[in-house]
């Protein structure tokens, strides 16, 4: 039985539509790429036009609510970090993503706490996991991890075990 | 960090008090620097991390159907709510649909689950205002639903009954009565609490006009839950991004407009009433028989007795527990209504059977942001009620 969205499909893509329509009219750099899948809408946005491109949906689409903000470590393909941001309208009942991505040379993007200071500790956990610089934020400092932790954890290049030394117990034969 | 103010009086010195990590009315491992002036919270500052357990990393190095049982440790007084997201994300992303009978078993779980969240909360909130005996009748009626629980899933709080593509066991033999015993007790024990608390002076006293936070700023601060809906705005995820056949539920989402401690307690007993009434209509919407998992070879594992006798259910059922399933590539958010509020999954799948990328929305993270807010400006006797009106679980904030 496997079915995919057919009561969610109609009236998410609607408004998703609506917004892809308005977000390109407004400024024609504004959509990179749309990307539909089971349902959801993605919209690509250039890496400089991020917060412009927030402000909008929340100002003329009524987008009010952020409701999370994460990150994607695409390690080794580059630019490896894409920056998802998930923007719910209670007016509209209606979700989108935003996204847009960040080398791994110089990670780093326009951080959204001037549009919603709701943003301020998800971009801090965005930045102690993974490393991902934010411009403006009022506030950029590790927020899980202890402040004099070296590397950011959840990078795809960061061993699930840590770079410290296992004992030898737990992996007989294998340490060198 | 010690700055000086100006106040009524001249030029002052304000102090730094740390409160934490092993408060007992932080309510797990919180730690606040207050600075105070006098009496009253100039600044605060909440350092969290201390209970960091890197369960989105390690979900990376799981096969999907292992990290649920890794969800259940996230927010322990809401196992059920994160396996539930969890298994709603990864069922988007399969493109699953799950049996009706299945979805309304979750509905009166997760439901269940709400009113012992709330308990619990209760109990903590009154206990930390100084009403000892309301902590003990809530842990009463907490121990009947965990009862429950041990009889559905065999485990009292890390149940892991919600999987992937359905639950775990079928009902119990004798769980009606049960469950309707539960249903008819609770109305008047949540009156119990009601006659303790509610026309009570001292409550009232450290209840009202504490802890007040504007609508636009709780939206700002993306809150969500009670605590918007104390506001004044009716977001329920429930009722506006239905999951799990909630469109077919008839209940209501209480608001309140003060947005003050007081008004959040309202609320979440109004909650607790209209989970009774959901758990009503989930009980008669539940057939005696019918299916609880989804029909997907080789995602859901065969039945026992099929891979007695058939060849594909044996290896179907091998490969699941060996290498797992592989979604196609690409990503599903999906929100729920937790007890603390909006509760949000968000997997990323490279096409491989580990996830790629695995977040939560823990709502008691985003809520704790705005507790900053929420405490500027007032007496830090009131510090310890506007902490426990969020209603904050620690494992959920750092995960």
């Amino acid at each position: 039985m496997r079915v995919s969205e057919k009561r969610v499909a109609d009236n998410t893509n609607q408004n998703a539509n609506a917004v892809v329509e308005h977000l390109r009219a407004w400024n024609s750099n504004a959509v990179e790429d749309v990307i539909e899948f089971r349902g959801e809408t993605t919209i690509v946005v250039p890496h400089g036009l991020l917060r412009a491109v927030a402000k909008e949906c929340r100002d003329a689409l009524k987008f009010n609510l952020l409701s999370d903000a994460t990150c994607v470590d695409r390690f080794p393909i580059e630019p490896r970090f894409e920056l998802n941001y998930h923007l719910t309208s209670i007016p509209r009942k209606a979700k989108i993503r935003l996204r847009s991505r960040a080398s791994g040379e110089h990670p780093f993007i326009d951080s959204l706490t001037p549009v919603w200071p709701g943003a301020g500790w998800l971009e801090r956990e965005i930045f102690d996991l993974m490393g991902v610089k934010f411009h403006d934020h009022p506030d950029l400092r590790r927020i899980l991890m202890p402040d004099d932790w070296v590397g950011h954890p959840l990078r795809r290049d960061y061993p699930v075990e840590g770079f410290r030394d296992i004992p030898a117990t737990y992996l007989p034969g294998l340490k060198k | 960090m010690t700055t000086t103010v100006e106040t009524a009086t001249g030029v002052t010195k304000t102090m730094v008090l740390n409160m934490g990590p092993q408060h007992p009315s932080t309510h797990g491992v919180l730690r606040i620097l207050l600075e105070l002036d006098g009496e009253t919270v100039v600044k605060a500052v909440p350092d969290i991390g201390y209970l960091h357990t890197g369960i989105e990393k390690s979900c990376e190095d799981k096969t999907y159907s292992q990290a649920t049982t890794l969800t259940d440790r996230m927010d322990y007084l809401n196992p059920l709510g994160n396996n539930l997201v969890y298994a709603l994300a990864v069922e988007k992303l399969l493109g699953l649909e799950v049996p009706k009978r299945a979805q309304y078993i979750r509905v009166m779980m997760v439901e269940l689950q709400r009113i012992s969240s709330h308990l619990v909360w209760l109990g903590t909130h009154a206990i930390d205002l100084g009403a000892m005996s309301v902590f003990l009748y809530c842990f009463r009626e907490r121990e009947e639903i965990l009862r429950l629980f041990e009889l559905f899933a065999g485990q009292r709080m890390m149940t892991s009954y919600i999987r992937i593509g359905g639950v775990a066991l079928d009902p119990p033999a004798g769980w009606r009565e049960k469950v309707g015993k539960l249903l008819r007790m609770m109305p008047s024990r949540i009156d119990e609490y009601e006659t303790l608390l509610t026309e009570n002076r001292i409550w009232m006293a450290r209840t009202k006009g504490v802890g007040v936070i504007k609508l636009e700023d709780a939206i700002a601060y993306s809150m969500t839950g009670p605590t918007l809906r104390a506001a004044g705005l009716a977001y329920d995820n429930r009722k506006i991004f239905p999951y799990s056949s909630y469109e077919e539920f008839e209940f209501d989402v209480p608001t309140r407009t003060d947005s003050d401690c007081f008004a959040r307690y309202m609320l979440r007993i109004a909650e607790m009433r209209e989970s009774l009434k959901i758990v009503k209509q989930a009980m008669e919407k539940i057939t005696d028989q019918g299916p609880i998992k989804a029909e997907a070879a080789g995602i859901i594992p065969p039945q026992r007795e099929k891979m007695k006798t058939e060849m594909e259910a044996l290896i179907y059922h091998f490969k699941i527990f060996t290498e797992g399933f592989s979604p196609e590539p690409g990503e599903a958010y999906v929100t729920v209504e937790s007890p603390r509020g909006e509760l949000g999954c968000f997997i990323a799948s490279d096409g491989s059977p580990k996830p790629l990328r695995c977040h939560f929305r823990s709502p008691s993270f985003i809520n704790l942001q705005a507790l900053p807010r929420i405490i500027e400006g007032q007496i830090i006797s009131d510090v310890v009620a506007c902490i426990g009106t969020i209603d904050i679980v620690l494992g959920d904030v750092d995960r």
